[in-house]
């Protein structure tokens, strides 16, 4: 499993009535890194997310996950995968602790109570786990979303444009995760139309657009793409969003945060530096 | 992962029935258009209707105020299905090593229990009316029977309303026909007092046929070829609708 690649897409197409959607999509995503499929929207990211998933059936081409087949042998591919989509796929009604526990007995695990109880604590929802689902907020319905997804340690996750609609410290919450996943292995494909989101996050960055893969490769390659850079002296000035996370703090809702205070005030510290 | 198909029903069927759990409000309004209805044709309407029997006119009718409980509570499978499949739990479950029937299975299951529920109350509000039976351990369970294959068809039914609605009201709309439909029957008034074509329409639809089968069974009497009418409906509703159900589902998740 070392040497092939966790993801191999080939020649992959689809079609809705007269609209081509995927035009021929191929790419390769190395096992236990994090791969950003990048375009923006309509440009297939999605519909090629739902036929990894086997949700969705290719017109033409091969897909394999895993190492198998997604057309061949979809419940081999779902035993190895998670699918976190472009909305909470969350149950509103039931608690954040009963979701969890729901999918880790799907998953038919043993004791899927302390399963949910330590993924509670991971992603700092101990306190809201036996509050309904509907109470979240954006960000925690996406952190409880995500912790669905990680039961079962799956080796592939399939995360479809993750902070859509999250708020700057959620979105920061979201990030500090993929990364902490792939450190520990787990193998990420990720969608989205934020380009300083491939950019922070992706080893290797594929650029969609109009239903076929442009452009492939590390964030340099693709940077080498361009002219030579140039040296110009700008002053640097915060953006409004380095504003905003110094005043508001790096990260966490309620004071739920990873980072630990020092690191606030150096952000906040820097940011007033470069104000003056 | 068919091996997994009873576990996984089981854990989803628990799901949904603690949905169901958290909102009684659902078989609150199951049943309050029932009784209402009893209430209505037992103290205001029954006196003026001569059914042609002795029995008292909440006997005469409860079959079918039982068969109006149930149409108008398999609305809310359909609603729920609808709810699932707009969310995104439902692709979830799509793209997990789950037995894919039991997503449906568990739905089916959970209006079973809802059903179940709405009808014990509708039966403990009759006898509070005044209904009685002398029907044995074995007519009851007769009747139950049938029930649940009534249950099960209008299912079934809504199973598919809930997969193809495109809108929430489109989901539930399907159960308006099936609630009127024990009107034009012998639910509340015996078929022979209609004029000519809606008693041959009554005569010989569905609800009629179970709707005599049960009242034969709560008095005791032999019901005749009515009770292998109304298998015949309820099995051929049941396979046919489970058929489309299910194929429909196919087309839905492949």
């Amino acid at each position: 499993m070392t040497t092939e690649p966790a993801i191999r897409v080939r020649g992959v197409e689809k079609s809705f009535k007269d609209v081509r959607v995927l035009q021929g999509v191929d790419f390769d995503v190395t096992a236990g890194s994090i791969f950003a499929l990048l375009g923006s929207n309509g440009a297939g990211k999605t519909t090629l997310v739902r036929i990894l998933s086997t949700l969705l059936k290719a017109d033409k081409g091969a897909a394999t996950v895993y190492g198998f087949d997604v057309a061949a042998k979809p419940g081999e591919v779902r035993e190895s995968i998670s699918l976190t989509g472009q909305f909470a796929a969350i149950d509103e009604v039931l608690s954040g602790r009963e979701n969890l526990v729901l999918i880790a007995k799907l998953r038919h695990l043993k004791n899927p109570g302390a399963i949910a109880d330590d993924l509670l604590a991971r992603f700092s929802l101990t306190e809201a786990g036996d509050r309904k689902a509907s109470t979240y907020s954006g960000g925690m319905r996406r952190r409880l979303d995500i912790a669905m997804s990680l039961i079962g340690n799956p080796p592939i996750i399939f995360l479809d444009e993750p902070t859509t609609g999250l708020d700057p410290q959620a979105r920061i919450e979201v990030w500090q995760t993929i990364k902490r996943l792939a450190g520990l292995g787990t193998t990420v494909l990720l969608t989205t139309q934020y380009l300083d989101e491939a950019e922070q996050l992706a080893d290797r960055i594929a650029i969609l657009h109009k239903g076929t893969i442009i452009q492939n490769g590390t964030l340099t390659e693709l940077k080498q793409l361009l002219p030579p850079a140039t040296v110009e002296y700008v002053e640097k000035q915060p953006s409004l969003e380095d504003v905003f996370l110094a005043l508001v703090g790096e990260t966490g809702e309620s004071g739920e945060t990873d980072t630990s205070p020092d690191d606030r005030v150096d952000a906040a510290d820097r940011s007033r530096k470069e104000l003056r | 992962m068919t091996t997994h198909v009873l576990g996984d029903t089981g854990t989803l069927t628990g799901r949904s029935l603690r949905h169901i759990l958290r909102s009684p409000d659902t078989i609150l309004t199951t049943v309050v258009t029932p009784i209402a209805l009893m209430l209505l044709f037992v103290y205001v309407l029954g006196g003026a209707i001569s059914t042609g029997s002795d029995e008292s006119y909440v006997n005469y009718m409860l079959p079918g105020i039982l068969l109006i409980t149930i149409a108008s509570g398999v609305a809310y499978t359909a609603y729920r299905l609808f709810l699932d499949l707009q969310g995104g739990i439902f692709e979830r479950f799509q793209s997990m090593p789950i037995a894919r029937s039991s997503v449906l299975w568990a739905h089916v299951f959970t209006s079973l229990a809802a059903n179940l529920v709405s009808i014990t109350v509708i039966v403990g509000v009759a006898l509070i009316m005044g209904f009685r039976t002398g029907a044995s351990v074995a007519a009851w369970l007769a009747v139950v029977g049938i029930l649940i294959l009534f249950t099960l068809a209008l299912t079934w039914i809504a199973v598919i309303a809930g997969l193809s609605a495109k809108t929430v009201d489109g989901a539930s709309a399907f159960s308006y026909p099936l609630i009127f439909l024990p009107f034009i029957s012998s639910a509340f008034v015996p078929t022979d007092s209609m004029p000519g074509p809606v008693a041959w329409f009554a005569e010989n639809q569905p609800v009629t046929s179970i709707v005599n089968t049960i009242r034969a069974l709560f008095a005791q009497q032999p019901a005749g070829s009515d009770i292998w009418i109304a298998l015949i409906w309820l099995v051929g509703i049941l396979v046919i609708a489970y058929a489309f159900a299910i194929a429909i589902y196919r087309r839905k998740v492949s």
